[in-house]
């Protein structure tokens, strides 16, 4: 009597069941990482004390936006086109010369050194959203951008790419620092 | 013998196919491995605002997401811009609880890490995103991220 051989499972239908599935998953899948602008907010505070240090007024550069949508720079008018320059000259001043890397023009009228520098910033409840992030960004993008010039001039790379001790150096020349107010309502919407 | 040598001789061979399942297989654990599932039923209109200065959020179980927009269905829900939490439409009174619940899914050495994910829809006003963070402050959130879309400077500030 012949040898029976064990009957072998078709398989062929198995690039079909994977398809399936690699079908399904593709349509599910969402690729996209999350990214946006990180930020930390102060403490709560219950009984917060009224502000009593002294901050010298050359040292703060104040960026209000109101209802509309438009910016009041240092009691100007401005562009947000513009936030990213003056931002960065603002905190590049140097006015008391103890910034050894920074190329500001030492103005005695704006900051005193980076360290010093306070960006502040105020918005009315009826800014719109999309105004806020543009001028957060650029006032991230005003501190990146130095940070990115040092890194350049003193490591010869990027920020992002350099090491972590190389990046606390930077960090440490120019900190940032944004102080924020909480909305008001100035009227409007 | 010769019969079956016969039969096979002439015409083109047949490409195997054999492998075909192996590389199907590989793609579909790729995309198996890389896939995360849509969590939420978005209730509200979302257009993200866009950025250069954008930062990846690196462990998304450390992220609670928070969605603000005009809802959807404002029939139901009106037109003024709500909070979305989880699957619901809720008010900025619910952000401290959301938070704490979601503090507490995440195991506690990382509990500091846990990070706060605003997504708004570019229309909103900030006197609702300030309430927020109130809120988030109160409930002491501190790490907060603004989700945007990423751009390039020229095109930041294009109107359309």
């Amino acid at each position: 009597m012949a040898k029976r051989s064990v009957p072998e499972i078709n398989a062929g239908s198995m690039a079909d069941i994977a398809f399936l599935l690699l079908i399904f998953f593709l349509v599910t899948t969402t690729m996209d990482v999350d990214k946006g602008l990180n930020r930390k907010l102060p403490p709560w505070d219950d009984n917060p004390i009224k502000e009593t240090s002294t901050i010298k007024e050359k040292n703060v550069f104040v960026v209000l936006v109101n209802g509309q949508d438009q910016l009041l720079v240092e009691d100007e008018y401005m562009d947000v086109r513009d936030l990213r320059q003056t931002a960065k000259e603002f905190i590049d001043n140097n006015g008391d010369g103890s910034c050894d890397v920074c190329k500001g023009s030492r103005n005695p009228e704006s900051s005193d050194n980076p360290a010093k520098a306070i960006i502040s910033l105020q918005n009315d409840r009826g800014t719109s959203y999309e105004t806020y992030i543009k001028v957060q960004n650029e006032l991230v993008a005003a501190y990146n951008d130095l940070r990115d010039e040092l890194a350049q001039s003193q490591f010869g790379k990027p920020f992002d790419l350099l090491g972590e001790e190389a990046k606390k150096f930077v960090q440490d020349k120019y900190p940032q620092i944004i102080s924020e107010a909480e909305p008001v309502s100035l009227g409007g919407r | 013998m010769g019969r079956i040598r016969k039969k096979k001789s002439g015409g083109t061979p047949e490409l195997s196919t054999a492998s075909l399942p192996d590389i199907v297989f590989m793609l579909l654990f790729f995309f198996m491995v890389t896939t995360t599932m849509r969590e939420v039923d978005l209730k509200i209109s979302l257009k993200k605002p866009r950025a250069t200065e954008i930062q990846k959020l690196e462990r998304k179980d450390l992220v609670a997401y928070i969605y603000v927009g005009t809802p959807k269905n404002s029939a139901t829900y009106g037109t003024e811009p709500r909070v979305q939490l989880d699957d619901q439409l809720a008010t900025t009174q619910d952000i401290g609880s959301f938070v704490v619940v979601k503090r507490e899914e995440i195991n506690e050495k990382e509990r500091p890490l846990m990070t706060v994910s605003i997504k708004s829809d570019i229309k909103v006003r900030m006197g609702l995103i300030g309430d927020i963070k109130q809120e988030l402050r109160k409930a002491q959130a501190l790490k907060i991220n603004y989700s945007t879309n990423p751009t390039t400077s020229e095109e930041l500030f294009k109107v359309y």
